[in-house]
């Protein structure tokens, strides 16, 4: 199997991370020599294994959900790159 | 004030109970020499002034009941910690400053130790070698030139360097035991769940385990037993009877069966890797343990399998990183090709590549062929441990394949880098517990691991092993101050 451009380019879309051509030769490269080493995999036959989701064998515990105030909002909006001081700001996505 | 530095945690411990040093003098000390030790690149950020405050302040009301009592302390860059810039290495996490405190530091914190620092690390903890961190590379303190290893490059170098007493780093695929057995220290991957990862920037969130970091395995004993909780903010935090790791420490490991697994001996690996594995074969029979030979037959497809799941749960957790609420912001057309640039601009190289693998695997038509084959193969690496377990205490493996090497040397070659952790991956995969301690030098003078993996929830008894072992090495590290003018 190869990664060409065309996949690399689907790929990044998925990633929302952009690409130009020059880095996305260089990621196909990258790439399909590491995919090449990960397909020692298939020289095992894996048909009656149970997948591991897990190494801790338990079951995960619930706690009851409580709201906790903290009064911390001004210092989360202050990590915000841009902000109008009551909210996070993005570009506009409707007109 | 250079032989403050010099001592090991335990014994400046001791020293601010006798009240023969006060945790002024001890972060003065160490303040003074990281201050001469820029050229390491050790530090993200610094909060020297502040640590000598804090210091000032233990000082006028000393609870010297506290297991770390004003012991100053540096801690890895992947912990947040709260009110102080954490970056994860990372230009995307540049200007990010929490609002709560990781559950590890917190625990280290409550028994009186003091933040010196951030340290150094590969973005996001994806590295062997810590050239991936937008802070810039960090020098090994063995030679001028040499990568320190990663992800936790700069917690070894400073522990190794002397500019903090001890450290914690995280491991995800080795990132505590490669660093550590380049730079001549003792570093510990706790099992899966012993430590919280509550505040930990997440790379591989069934992988990840934060650790400590020490110049020896008493010191490693002893920040074991502080950083170790169950933790209800972690829901995969396990809750287990957690031993007093340093009190319980005892050297007599007499009739502890240790197993020698014939798959670790690799192709191409140095004579002088194999020659400190035989070394150590006969350092454990000297302690009076049995050696016994194991087989763990899937040990080969161990990397790949990583490079499966790890590189998933990082595409998965690195999506928050959106430039909206956190972090640095590339300017957009609109919001998708905001975040676009973004992540572009925001990510270093290394990073991309792993969100792009992880996403691959991750995506429609590609599932079961890699991501669900990668959970299958990693049932029958876990398989093996457990069957190796019914005959064995612990197994005795080296930590890496080879020394430290030069900075650049692998850097354009990720697979070569990737085959740094062929020894640790496996344990990250069956969330054991494993230790590296130093146990020799190469002709070059470079510093040689040697790996003790346990079974799950066994710490005590590979620092056991560990501490008994390290008796008989006597291992020396070879520090000569290059960087200091």
């Amino acid at each position: 199997m190869s990664i060409n451009l065309k996949t690399i380019k689907h790929i990044s879309k998925l990633s929302r991370i952009s690409v130009d051509e020059q880095k996305a030769e260089k990621l196909a490269g990258d790439l399909n020599a590491i995919f090449k080493f990960i397909e020692k995999l298939n020289e095992l036959n894996t048909d009656k294994v149970e997948p591991l989701t897990s190494v801790a064998e338990t079951t995960l515990k619930f706690r009851s959900d409580e709201v906790k105030n903290q009064n911390i909002r001004d210092q989360i909006i202050k990590n915000s790159p841009e902000d109008n001081e009551d909210f996070f700001v993005v570009p506009k996505v409707v007109e | 004030m250079s032989d403050i530095t010099s001592q090991s945690l335990t014994s400046l411990v001791k020293n601010i109970k006798e009240k023969k040093l006060s945790s002024e003098d001890v972060t003065k000390a160490f303040v003074k020499r990281s201050e001469k030790s820029k050229e390491l690149n050790s530090y993200i950020s610094e909060d020297f002034s502040n640590a000598i405050n804090k210091a000032k302040k233990f000082d006028e009301k000393p609870n010297l009941d506290l297991k770390l009592p004003g012991i100053p302390m540096a801690v890895k860059d992947l912990f947040c910690t709260k009110n102080i810039r954490t970056t994860a290495g990372s230009k995307i996490l540049e200007n990010f400053v929490p609002t709560y405190e990781s559950t590890v530091t917190q625990n280290i914190w409550n028994e009186g130790a003091i933040l010196l620092g951030k340290l150094n690390c590969d973005e996001f903890a994806m590295g062997s070698s810590n050239e991936t961190s937008f802070y810039g590379n960090v020098q090994n303190p063995i030679d001028k030139g040499l990568v320190p290893g990663g992800s936790s490059g700069g917690s070894a170098a400073a522990v190794s360097g002397q500019l903090t007493p001890i450290t914690i780093g995280t491991d995800t695929g080795g990132s505590i035991r490669q660093p550590a057995s380049f730079t001549g220290t003792v570093g510990l991957k706790p099992t899966y769940g012993s430590c919280s990862r509550y505040g930990i920037v997440a790379f591989a969130s069934s992988l990840d385990q934060a650790g400590p970091m020490a110049q020896n395995v008493q010191d490693c004993a002893l920040l074991q037993e502080v950083i170790s909780s169950y933790d209800n903010k972690d829901s995969t935090s396990i809750d287990f009877k957690r031993n007093q790791y340093s009190k319980d420490l005892t050297k007599d490991i007499k009739g502890k069966k240790i197993g020698i697994p014939k798959e670790y001996r690799v192709e191409g690996m140095p004579k002088e890797i194999e020659e400190l594995w035989q070394k150590g074969i006969t350092y454990a029979k000297d302690c009076g343990a049995e050696i016994v030979d194991i087989s763990l037959p899937h040990t080969s497809y161990a990397l790949p399998t990583y490079y499966i799941v790890a590189p998933a749960e990082a595409s998965s957790n690195l999506a928050r990183y959106d430039g909206v609420k956190y972090g640095f912001r590339a300017k957009g057309e609109n919001l998708i090709d905001m975040y676009e640039k973004t992540r572009s601009e925001g990510f270093g190289a290394e990073v991309q590549r792993r969100i792009m693998i992880g996403t691959y695997v991750l995506s429609s038509g590609y599932y079961d062929a890699y991501y669900l084959k990668a959970q299958k193969v990693r049932k029958l690496i876990k398989n093996d441990f457990d069957e190796a377990y019914k005959k064995v205490d612990a197994i005795l493996t080296p930590s890496t394949p080879s020394s430290a090497f030069k900075i650049g040397e692998k850097k354009d070659d990720p697979v070569s880098m990737y085959l740094n952790d062929i020894f640790t991956v496996p344990v990250n995969l069956a969330g054991l517990p494993a230790i590296s301690i130093p146990a020799g030098h190469d002709a070059a003078g470079y510093p040689l691991g040697l790996q003790i993996i346990g079974k799950a929830f066994k710490e005590q008894e590979i620092l056991n092993l560990a501490y008994a072992m390290e008796d008989k090495i006597n291992f020396k590290n070879k520090i000569s101050d290059w960087w200091i003018k």
